[in-house]
């Protein structure tokens, strides 16, 4: 299983201020056998109200298939503009594992925030929401309903 | 440019193969489809049929129609994804959707090899070298026929010789085509070339109020035709704000879900439809007619691989090595070889030491190889031998064409090799000579020649040009001598003594001591081949054509005594049981065309060997008519049995002698004249002229021929164009 291995150092939004602690949160997403073209794979964070907050990661180089990764891409359109210098990557195979490394707030753990995975194959599905975890501080594993097979959280 | 196209075949050769083959496969994909797909009607709206699917298929987010027109569902209920086949023109669920697992996987080998973006790359290369092997291949092939217009006459050579370039020319559009636009596709995929200069993506927007409205009412949708669309994005379920995304084969729009207004389109830009055009040409997907020609095209790929392969080894192997050669930058002396056989190329190796001996730096390539200038060399010295009756050797046919571009004026001498018994002896070095001096180079020497490959004459010829540069040139020639297969006279017929002209019909097996793994063999050659022969005690061998085929089991030749003859003195000589020392020479630009359409043979005396070989293998029953000329039925009549076996067995279809030593007698060319009517008709059909004899009758023939076609509007010349007259000769 090949591991695809992301480092993110993530924008002052998601670090609380002065005193809050920060806490390194990696995210392993992996992917269920099938057959067909790497998927494009969005990672994101939304608030306790199910709204959008931010993007950690997005699989896939080609931004014009980014709009397949239906609830990302409706998420983000209600922002307006969209900056994703240095958190993109090439897309994920079949049976590949993607891991993503966030450095999130304290603040943020046990609070109602989600991080949710949408995928998509070109000629085939895309999956809004395919696989929704909660963002807590014990290590979860949670499993998906389209391309991903499943997605764990460790701290 | 020939060194070009083999590099690139041999280096390039498995990837093209493992890409036309894996485009093979894929090119089944769309014919499959086509297959299978039900037709949608025209009338059918996107509007009314999105309506019915939400209606059937709760739970549905997304509507694909492929270019083949296949639509499919996707649903998400309870966390239960699906996809499900829908019938395009009731709406209804027609069954699971199972995309191929097959044609995905060829898909993703042929565009990357599964390797990722090394892959793609990778891709790219095989797509580029089809494209370099398809365009080099046609400039040889231009080269080879003699210019655009000769294009489509008949392919000349061996047998992987004529199928590579039939091959090539069925198959050169399509490969044209194929490679082109994988190339441009490649180049897409690394962003060299936009796919759609204006999409990036796109920010969706919201719909406007929070009713939502029955899908079959909304206009934008009811306004597209199902055969437009490409993909509808349904409204995420219970958020009224959400728009229906649709793509049609036009652009991209948004659809407001309460209002039916399209809220924004963004049409198709220039690169985009280029892109569809090109995706389409190359897959033919949605366009089965397009797919299946790609596919035949990809087909060829694997043959012109493997018939490429061999001709390239088998050139290598009759090319001599030139160790040390030194550049045609470089050389102060070019030495150009025209050869058939072969056996110039030893000569050229010889001249070419003794002038290293002397310190000149000496360039050796074949006469088709004339660069356009060499700009140090102070002399050319061409070594040209005659093929037949005066023409131009194979390594040597490009050459005069060549020589109206040359550009430098070295000093020049030509030396011919050739066989004195031809009316036109040496006949090509003789034009070689007179077009050089006509291009204004300085003639160092005037034409020499080599008769049967004489080792004294070729001395001679180095004296007068080692006194013509200063150098004492001597010239010690020893021949090499083509790897020889030791052969068994079995059988040995004699015809023509009554009429003082002795002809015998000679069989020779494999010995044993030349045994294969399955006992004695002989070598490969077909009938209408040449055998050489080196008879006891002489330096170069004689040619005599074969009226048999390895695969009847035995080497026959008819061998005429001439007086004073070296050779064939010693072959009538031979008894069963003794052996000759003989090479092949395949001769394949003399054997019949392939096809149903009449053959006309006419040969006199032991012409009529290679010709009787024909009829014997005529196993189709093709229209064969011969002509046969000889002294006395009673004396010369060769092959009458046999040639009375195959008029009862069908193999041969009509028979007509002449013979001259008889009242009322004739020559086989009177025949032909006699016969005029019947030989116009046959040639009416598309009939192929065949004629073996010797130098005199084959003028004679060509002669009657010319006169009997005359009213056709047709001449031999026409004719020895397009194939259909061919001569052996001696």
């Amino acid at each position: 299983m090949k591991k695809l291995a992301a480092l993110l150092m993530l924008a002052t939004a998601l670090s609380a201020p002065s005193v809050a602690m920060a806490r390194d949160v990696s995210i392993q997403t992996s992917l269920v056998q099938y057959a067909g073209h790497a998927a494009y794979l969005a990672v994101y964070l939304t608030n306790p109200d199910g709204s959008y907050n931010s993007t950690l990661w997005v699989s896939g180089q080609k931004s014009k298939y980014y709009g397949d990764l239906r609830g990302w891409a409706r998420a983000v359109s209600s922002g307006g503009s969209l900056n994703l210098d240095g958190i993109t990557g090439a897309s994920v195979g079949s049976g590949e594992t993607l891991t993503v490394h966030a450095n999130l707030a304290d603040t943020l753990l046990d609070a109602g925030y989600q991080i949710r995975v949408d995928s998509a194959v070109e000629n085939g599905g895309q999956y809004a929401d395919d696989a929704v975890i909660d963002l807590t501080s014990t290590p979860v594993t949670v499993s998906g309903t389209g391309y991903v097979n499943t997605i764990s959280l460790g701290l | 440019m020939r060194s070009f196209h083999s590099l690139a075949g041999l280096f390039g050769g498995l990837l093209i193969i493992f890409m036309a083959t894996t485009g093979f496969v894929l090119s089944l994909q769309p014919l499959a489809d086509a297959a299978t797909t039900m037709a949608a009607d025209s009338s059918v709206t996107v509007a009314a049929l999105a309506d019915r699917v939400a209606a059937d298929l709760p739970g549905v987010e997304r509507l694909v129609r492929s270019a083949s027109g296949q639509l499919v569902a996707y649903t998400a209920e309870n966390g239960v994804r699906g996809a499900v086949l829908v019938d395009p023109q009731t709406g209804a669920a027609a069954g699971a959707y199972a995309p191929s697992a097959l044609f995905s996987f060829i898909t993703d080998l042929h565009r990357s090899f599964m390797l990722g973006n090394v892959g793609h790359g990778a891709a790219g290369v095989a797509a580029l070298v089809i494209l370099a092997l398809a365009i080099s291949g046609m400039l040889l092939l231009v080269g080879k026929m003699g210019g655009w217009r000769k294009l489509l006459t008949p392919s000349r050579g061996t047998g992987s010789q004529r199928l590579h370039t039939d091959l090539a020319r069925i198959g050169v559009a399509v490969l044209l085509l194929t490679s082109l636009t994988g190339v441009y596709m490649s180049a897409v995929n690394f962003a060299l070339v936009p796919e759609n200069a204006g999409a990036m993506f796109a920010f969706s927007p919201a719909s406007a109020g929070d009713s939502v409205a029955p899908i079959a009412s909304l206009e934008a949708l009811a306004a597209i035709p199902l055969t437009d669309l490409r993909e509808l994005t349904f409204p995420a379920m219970g958020d009224a704000t959400d728009v229906f995304t649709v793509t049609t084969k036009a652009g991209q729009g948004f659809v407001d879900q309460g209002t039916g207004a399209m809220l924004s389109f963004t049409p198709n830009d220039a690169w985009q439809r280029a892109y569809e055009f090109i995706y389409l040409l190359h897959t033919g997907q949605g366009a089965p007619m397009i797919a299946l020609l790609v596919g035949l095209g990809a087909l060829s790929v694997p043959l012109l691989a493997v018939t490429g392969t061999i001709i390239w080894w088998t050139r290598r192997r009759n090319t001599p090595r030139i160790a040390g050669n030194v550049s045609w930058r470089d050389a102060d002396t070019v030495i150009l070889v025209g050869s058939e056989g072969g056996s110039s190329w030893g000569f050229a190796a010889t001249l070419r030491d003794a002038l290293r001996l002397e310190g000149q730096r000496v360039h050796v390539a074949a006469m088709n190889e004339l660069r356009r200038s060499y700009p140090h060399a102070s002399r050319l010295l061409v070594l040209a031998a005659s093929y037949g009756d005066g023409t131009a050797p194979a390594s040597a046919r490009q050459f005069l064409a060549k020589l109206e571009r040359f550009a430098s004026a070295p000093g020049f001498a030509v030396l011919g090799f050739g066989d004195q018994s031809f009316a036109q002896f040496c006949g090509f070095a003789a034009r070689v000579d007179a077009a050089l001096a006509a291009k204004g180079l300085p003639r160092m020497l005037p034409l020499g020649s080599v008769d049967r490959q004489s080792a004294g004459h070729f001395a001679a010829w180095g004296k007068s040009l080692g006194a013509q540069l200063g150098l004492p040139l001597v010239l010690n020639h020893v021949a090499a001598r083509p790897a020889t297969s030791k052969l068994v006279l079995v059988e040995r017929v004699l015809y023509g003594m009554e009429v003082q002209a002795p002809v015998a019909v000679l069989k020779f097996a494999a010995t044993p001591s030349h045994g294969g793994w399955f006992g004695p063999r002989l070598p490969r050659f077909e009938a209408g081949d040449l055998v050489g022969i080196v008879p006891p005690g002489a330096d170069a061998p004689r040619y005599y054509s074969l009226a048999s085929a390895s695969r009847d089991g035995m080497l026959e030749i008819c061998v005429r005594k001439q007086s004073g003859g070296l050779c064939s003195a010693f072959l009538h000589s031979l008894v069963p049981g003794e052996t000759i020392d003989s090479f092949i020479r395949p001769n394949p630009d003399f054997r019949p065309r392939a096809g149903r359409r009449p053959l006309i043979l006419i040969g006199a005396g032991a012409g009529v060997a290679p010709l009787a070989g024909f009829v014997r293998h005529n196993r189709h029953r093709r229209p064969v008519h011969l002509f046969f000329g000889g002294r006395d039925p009673a004396s010369d009549f060769l092959y009458r049995d046999d040639l009375q076996t195959a008029l009862d067995e069908g193999r041969l279809t009509s028979l007509n002698t002449r013979f001259s030593r008889v009242m009322g007698g004739g020559y086989v060319q009177d025949l032909v004249m006699d016969e005029a009517d019947s030989v116009r008709r046959l040639v009416s059909q598309g009939a192929q002229i065949m004629v073996c004899g010797g130098r005199d009758m084959a003028n004679g023939v060509r002669a009657a021929i010319e006169t009997c076609l005359a009213p056709l509007g047709l001449s031999v010349d026409g004719l020895k164009q397009k194939g259909l007259y061919l001569e052996d000769a001696y």
